[in-house]
This record gives C-alpha cells, structure tokens and sequence, in this order.
C-alpha cells in the first residue's frame, strides 16, 4: 500500500493519457478534479491487486459521455456517495472494499482517484482495459464472461439509475440514453467485481505504470532520446516513426471521431511515411505501405520534442511526433479478445499479428 | 484629414500619422517608459513637433498598447474580483482559482461563489436563478469587491442568465460598477473561460488610467476632436467604452499589429508574416487581411484562458542573439544582448558575437564598422546562416496548414539576419517602413463582432442559425464604434459536434466594418 499525492496525479494523468492511444478525452479537467479532491481530503490510498481479500467488493467508477460536455458541465464531485450505497444495497453487500479505474485514459484514469478520495475508498492498482477503448463491452472483465451489470449511473442532479440488462450490448444501448438525458455527459460504475475476479480479469499495476510513464514524459532537463529509451524499456515499446503530420482526414460517425493521419518522416526517418488509422483511438499504422502495428496493440503519438501525449482531437498539419508501438495485454491478444477489438471488429481487413512479429518482419524486410 | 496610431512595444514606444489615403507622413520612435504614459506622450509630442501638421485635421487617434498584459505579468493594479459560478450543484468539483498562481489569487481576493443556475449543452435548464441568493450574496461581499465576474454552465448556448445577474448587480451596487460576463468573452470549456473572464474583471482599473491617459495626453497636444480607439488582439479596433468593458481583448494587439501592418504595406492579404525584434522574432499568418487565431488553450501569466488570441509562434532569434561555437557545434540564441546591441555587438566594438555581426561579415548589413568582423572566417559565417535559417524554416513550417511554399513579408529592425534563402518559402518581401509596420498596423485597423453559439441545426434550421449569429455579431461591432452600413460578414466557422443528437453545431461568425 503507498499514498498517491498531487505530484502522482500529475505523472498518472499524463501516463494515462499515453495509454490512452489518442483517445480517453483531455486529461486537465478530469486532473483538476482529482488535484482538488486530494486538496480537499488527503491522499488517496493504492493497493496492489496482492493486497486486496477475494472475497471482498469493489466498484469501478467513470465518466460516459462527450468530451465536449465534460469541459463546460463538469461533476459536483460526491455523486458517487450515493451511487456506491444503493449499488452496495442492491447487490446485497454491506461493504465496497475500494475502487478501480475502468480504462487508461485522460478522463477516466482521474474519476476514481476522485471518488476515492471523497469516499475514504482505497484505488486498487488495476483497470479493464490497459489502454482505451470506445464501447462498454471492450473490456477485460467482459472477455472472461463477467456481466457488466447490475450498473449504476447518475448526474449531478442526484439521478441515479440501476440497470440489470440481458447482455452487455444492452447496457450500452440504454446507458448511452440515459446519458444524453443526463446532459451528454455522466458518470458510470459497471463490470462490479470481487477480489478474485479483479486478480484473474484485470489488468493489474496499471496505475503505477501510468505513473511510472508520466514521470519519465515530465522530467526536466533531458534529452528527448533518452527519454524516450528509457519509456520503450518500461513498457516493452517500439519507437515506430518520427514525422511531421502532412495531413488529417476526418469525418464524425455514429458519435465517433473516425479518420487517418499521414506523416512525413523526419530525422532519421526522413524519407518514409506513414498511415494511421485512428477511430477515436489510434488502431492501425501502416509504415511505407505496411502495416506495423494494429489494435488492440498500443499506437500512441507523442510529440516530437516534450513526449507529451497527442490526441486525435489535437492532430493538426505540422505538428512534429513520434509514433510508439507497444504490445497490449495478453487477454486482448487471446482468440476472444482480437474477436472484441481487433481489427475486423473496427472494420479493418487485417488477421491480427502482434507488434513483435510485424516489427521483426519490417526490419528483416526493410521497410 | 489625419490619423495617428501608437504602438507601444517592450523596446519602443512607435507613432505615425497617415493621410486620408493611408500614405505615411511621419514616423517616430523612443524608448518604452517604465510607466508606459511618458513614453507616449514623448513620441506624440515628437511626431507632432516633427510633422507640423495641422491638429485640428487629426480624425482619429488608435493606441495599441501593452498596460494589460504589464499588468497581469507583474501582478499590479489589479481589482479586487468576486466570481459567481451559475451551475450549482453542478461543477462544484473544481473551484474557481484552481491551479492559479498562488500570488495572483492573493491579489484579486480569492473571493468566490457557486451559485444555482447554467444551461444543459442543449439549452435546457441546469438550474434557475435564484435573486435572493444573488443578493444575499451581494449584501456579504459589499464593498470588500470592486469587478465582478459571471460565468454561466453553457452560458455559450444562452446567457440570459448572466445578463440577468448583471443587471442585479447593477441594481445593488449602481449602474457603474464593472461586471464581466463571460459569454461575451471566452467560447466552450468552463475553466479556460472562467479563467479569461476573471482576468477581464481584474483589468478594470488598468484599462481606466490607460485610456484616461491617453485622452489625456492627446488634449494636452491640442487634439481634442479626434475619435479615440483602442487596439484588440484581432487587428481591429474598439471605442474607449468598449474597451473598458472588455480590456483583455487588447493583450497581444502588439505582434498582431505588426503582421498585419506589415501585410498592409506589402499589400498582400493572405501571407505569413515575419517580424524580428532584437530578442524574439514572432511569425503570424494572415486570412484576407486578419490574423489566424490560435486554436489551442493559451496562457497569460501562466492562467489557462480560451478568448481569441492571435496565433503566433515567438522563437529566441533576433538581431541580437548571441552567436557561440562549442566542439564544432553552432548555436544562436535563445539569448540576446537586447537592447545592449549597440555596445556589446563586435561591429560595434563590443566583444559578443551576435546575428548581426555575421549578417555584416557576408554583407546583408551594413552598420558599425565591418573591419571589426573581417577576421571571421566565411565559411563559419555561412554555416551560421545555416542555422539561422534552420530556426526559422522549423517556425514557419509548424505555422503552415499543407505543405506548399508559402510567401513571406518580412519586417522589424532585426530583420537583415534573415537569410534570403529560406527552405519552403517561394518568396520573400521586404516592404518599405517595415520597422514601423507595428504602428502602421494600429491605423489602419477596422472594427470587427464576434458571435459563437452551439446550435441544434435540426431545430433551427442552418440558414437561420446563421442569420442569427451574424446579427448578433453586427450588433457587437456596432457597439464597439462599427458603421452598421458599412459591416460585412468576413468569417464562419461551423463545428459538428459529435455525440450531441441533433445535429448540433458550433457555429462561429465574425464581421468587420469602417469606423463611424
């Protein structure tokens, strides 16, 4: 067990943000949030996932909805009080033994740390995804057949809703109503779970490595390439492309961002380029015509200079970046998980190869 | 007929009088006084003395000046600001102040309040206004707050409300009192807003001496008829009432001046523009004549605010930058010997290699004496020059929108250190008075209105969304001195919003007109 202070939300809202693969939203308000919780009742408290009892309770919290509401309609901050006493009731618990994130991600690697500071709750080190996903069924927890219900969701009204729905495509469709009668944005707790299934479903250290990133992105007074040397040894990664960004299409579907980047390479890239195909999150990346990297392996964009996170809302001409590839969960890499967020599911015509074969086949080939 | 615009600069106080025909017919320079006032009363007297033009044919007279930003920078004269927040029990996770400057909170008080009230994304009511609330709160603060700021949930979508809470605090504390709303100044996203309006209600006392001083110093020179104009950060001008109401506008009217009176002398009005100072040189981009406004959030005295600013990239090269070879390795920049340059520079028997110096040594420039640098070895000149051009090449490329070469006007005093040749510009223009282009910028300024709203396109209909936008957008600029026949409508910008049912747009409107 170990505190997370100011200085620890810092480093994970921007570690988060990498992990979030160009998706999760913009990390300073959710920040904010979190900055003035621990401001306002201490430290919040981490637990590994070693550290937690089976058979104990946890509720994950996070936030559904439009960045763009978020930014202007932010949360009163006790909403979960509530939440958390009527899941507990309903579910028959007398005790919710701590919280966990639901993603990485700029927003909602924040949530949490609010609620358990509010709360007293102790965060537990892990979330369902590792990385950011768009759909409420892309998560760890789901590929291992726990429902994501019986769920709460509620606003700043004091709305709070329970559903208990028949799958998890289900909780989708009504939570996704439910949230822009709310106002376009609100806040969720699905996919309960107890310590047994939190160690076998999660993906564990999560938090700590989001730090672990943040702190090495944030460090003063260095060389960008040692940084970045330093970043591919802590999460296995590749450093796939330096480039310029030449162009940006986009076209808004379905509430989502769709669309794809074309670099130029420079530095020592200089004369390649490269595609990436990104649907909020940053899927595909094709180097000189060949694919390099696809989901649900990590693409993250990080500016040329400072290393600092790009998201797909911020992508514009010019802008200098490097693209880093690193391998996703094993979970997401099992038959079921390419089934859930692989390529074919985001409508991509691509087997899924792991990054570690697709780079080893680039070099050989050299591409 | 007569116009005199002064632009007050970090080194140089500048001022010029253009004819009815936008012709020059004088300019003058001198230092920027400490308490900014001296320094225009110097170069107007000069410019009047030296021209001997006849004053009672001045018609207007435009400032563009730096007393806001000074003043927020060093923290002085600000008011004291209480903030109320409409939205309650919405947004209550984060206060006002968060992540301020500790220092800068002290100075305006601190004092807050998260009332009910605010608007849903869609124009529902989050919360309705309670006056009693209102005036309870108003009983308390008393004469402990001399600006108030009003920041609404949504109030971007609909302000009646904080239109509403102004005229209560009109009522209480008079028809005088500075009240700033926020919907009349930043766009979406709370904080950033927030954060511009309560710097806009800090500024009310700067802007009051500021443009007091200049009425002022214009009467003592005997110009007593002329229409008195302030410049904002988008190139165009408002009335001395206009600018009381909304002093933020005119941080960073500087670089936008200079971009866009150097466009006017190149006459050219889509072009990027290059201005290098002693220091810095600052590269903007012009849209039919006005400056490109930055997309992202941007930081004054380190508070995160979103009102339009001009965007511009400010890179550490000048015609003082301090030249250094280390292991065979050139560097130039980011430091500079300022103002100091005509001391320290080598041509002018100084012992600090600067930009100009290699400029001298390869004949771009010709000022001090070139034996002091004949000694320096071409090649190392040259490669310096490299690098010169590297810095800027990397600038105006971050500056592009796609990658064909671009035009460039160049001006300011620093600019013989810019190389003729630079990667990804088709062409270079180096117009006449360049280095007065600031102040030229300040005179020929229009008026101009803004409008930004969200808009449900599936229940108000494109074409009326558009027309009332653009309405209220003339009625802003009419406020701020604009000749109603003369406004037309120069910009919109429309924004999909995603996940909003609907079909909600951001829609965004802006129009430009003579002065009256």
């Amino acid at each position: 067990m170990r505190y997370l202070d100011q200085a620890a939300v810092e480093n994970i809202a921007v570690g988060a943000a990498f992990l979030g693969t160009g998706g999760g939203g913009d990390s300073y308000i959710g920040k904010l949030m979190a900055l003035s919780a621990i401001e306002k009742f201490g430290p919040v408290k981490l637990f590994s996932v070693d550290e937690i009892q089976d058979e104990d309770f946890f509720i994950p919290a996070a936030m559904m909805g439009a960045p763009s509401v978020l930014v202007e309609k932010f949360p009163k901050g006790d909403e979960f009080v509530k939440v958390f006493q009527k899941l507990a009731n309903y579910l028959g618990k007398e005790q919710i033994a701590g919280t966990f994130p639901m993603e990485a991600g700029g927003v909602n690697s924040m949530i949490p740390i609010v609620v358990a500071a509010q709360l007293g709750l102790p965060l537990i080190d892990c979330d369902g995804m590792g990385r950011a996903f768009p759909e409420l069924q892309m998560v760890t927890f789901n590929l291992d057949g726990i429902p994501a219900t019986p769920m709460a969701i509620t606003d700043e009204k004091g709305n709070i809703g329970i559903f208990e729905t028949i799958d998890n495509k289900w909780t989708e469709r009504l939570a996704r109503v439910a949230t822009v009668e709310m106002g376009a944005s609100a806040l969720v707790s699905l996919y309960p779970a107890t310590g047994a299934q939190i160690k076998q479903s999660g993906v564990h250290h999560i938090v700590t490595l989001s730090e672990q990133i943040g702190a090495i992105i944030t460090s003063k007074n260095r060389d960008a390439g040692d940084k970045l040397q330093e970043l591919l040894k802590l999460v296995s990664g590749y450093e796939l492309f330096q480039g310029k960004i030449v162009d940006v299409i986009r076209e808004t579907k379905g509430g989502f961002n769709l669309g794809q980047m074309h670099l130029e390479g420079i530095e020592a890239f200089k004369g390649g380029e490269m595609k990436v195909h990104f649907q909020n999150e940053n899927l595909i990346a094709e180097k000189n015509g060949q694919v390099v990297a696809m989901t649900p392996d990590l693409i993250c964009l990080v500016d040329y200079e400072t290393l600092s996170p790009v998201t797909t809302e911020s992508l514009k001409y010019g802008k200098r970046v490097r693209v880093v590839g690193l391998p996703a969960h094993e979970k997401w890499r099992t038959e079921k998980g390419v089934q859930t967020v692989g390529p074919r599911y985001f409508g991509y015509d691509y087997d899924y190869v792991a990054i570690e074969e697709l780079v080893k086949k680039a070099v050989a080939e050299n591409v | 007929m007569y116009r005199i615009g002064i632009d007050v600069g970090g080194t140089n106080t500048d001022a010029i009088i253009l004819d009815e025909n936008h012709h020059l017919i004088h300019a003058v320079k001198s230092p920027t006084s400490l308490d900014i006032k001296t320094g225009i009363e110097t170069s107007l007297r000069n410019l009047l003395k030296e021209s001997n033009i006849d004053k009672t044919q001045i018609t207007h007279a435009m400032l563009g000046t730096t007393q806001c930003t000074n003043a927020i920078v060093e923290r002085k004269k600000l008011a004291q600001v209480g903030v109320i927040r409409l939205g309650y029990p919405a947004t209550a996770s984060v206060a006002p102040y968060t992540s301020w400057p500790e220092d800068m909170v002290q100075k305006l008080s601190g004092k807050y309040a998260l009332v009910h009230g605010g608007y849903e994304y869609d124009g529902q009511v989050l919360g309705e206004v309670d006056k009693a609330e209102i005036t309870a709160l108003l009983e308390e603060w008393g004469s402990s707050v001399e600006s108030i700021a009003v920041i609404g949930v949504f109030s971007s979508i609909k302000n009646d409300q904080e239109l509403q809470i102004r005229d209560l605090i009109h009522q209480v504390y008079g028809p005088e009192f500075p009240v700033s709303c926020s919907s009349l100044i930043g766009s979406v996203g709370l904080i950033e807003r927030e954060n511009a309006t309560i710097l806009n209600a800090a500024l009310c006392k700067v802007i009051e001496t500021t443009t007091q001083g200049f009425v002022q110093a214009l009467e003592e020179e005997g110009i007593t008829d002329a229409a008195v104009f302030l410049c904002q950060n988008d190139g165009t001008l408002m009335s001395i009432d206009y600018a009381k109401q909304f002093p933020i506008l005119t941080i960073a009217c500087g670089p936008t001046n200079s971009i866009r009176g150097a466009s006017y002398l190149a006459k050219i009005k889509d072009t990027m523009v290059l201005d290098v100072g002693g220091t810095t040189s600052d590269i903007g981009v012009l849209q039919d004549g006005f400056p490109r406004e930055s997309s992202v959030a941007v930081e004054v005295g380190d508070i995160r605010t979103n009102f339009r600013m001009p965007d511009i990239i400010s890179v550490g090269l000048g015609g003082g930058s301090i030249v250094r070879s280390e292991n065979g390795k050139i560097t130039v920049g980011p430091d500079s010997v300022g103002y100091k340059i005509g001391q320290e520079a080598l041509v002018f028997g100084g012992h600090t290699l600067t930009t100009t110096d290699i400029a001298v040594r390869l004949g771009l420039a010709d000022v001090g004496d070139k034996s002091l640098v004949a000694h320096l070895d071409e090649d190392f000149a040259k490669k310096v020059q490299s690098e010169i051009a590297a810095i800027i090449e990397q600038a105006i490329d971050k500056m592009k929108t796609s990658s064909g070469d671009v035009e460039l006007v160049l001006v300011g005093g620093g600019s013989v250190v810019i190389p003729d040749t630079i990667r990804g510009v088709s062409h270079m223009i180096k117009p006449e008075n360049g280095g007065v282009a600031n102040a030229i910028g300040a005179c020929i300024a229009q008026i101009s209105g803004q409008y930004e709203q969200i808009y449900i396109y599936s229940t108000e209909p494109r074409e009326d969304s558009l027309r009332d936008a653009q309405e209220k957008a003339v009625k802003q600029a009419v406020l701020a001195g604009a000749d109603p026949a003369t406004v037309e409508l120069v910009e919109v910008e429309e924004t999909p919003l995603a996940y909003h049912p609907g079909n909600a747009t951001r829609l965004r409107v802006k129009v430009v007109g003579n002065m009256k």
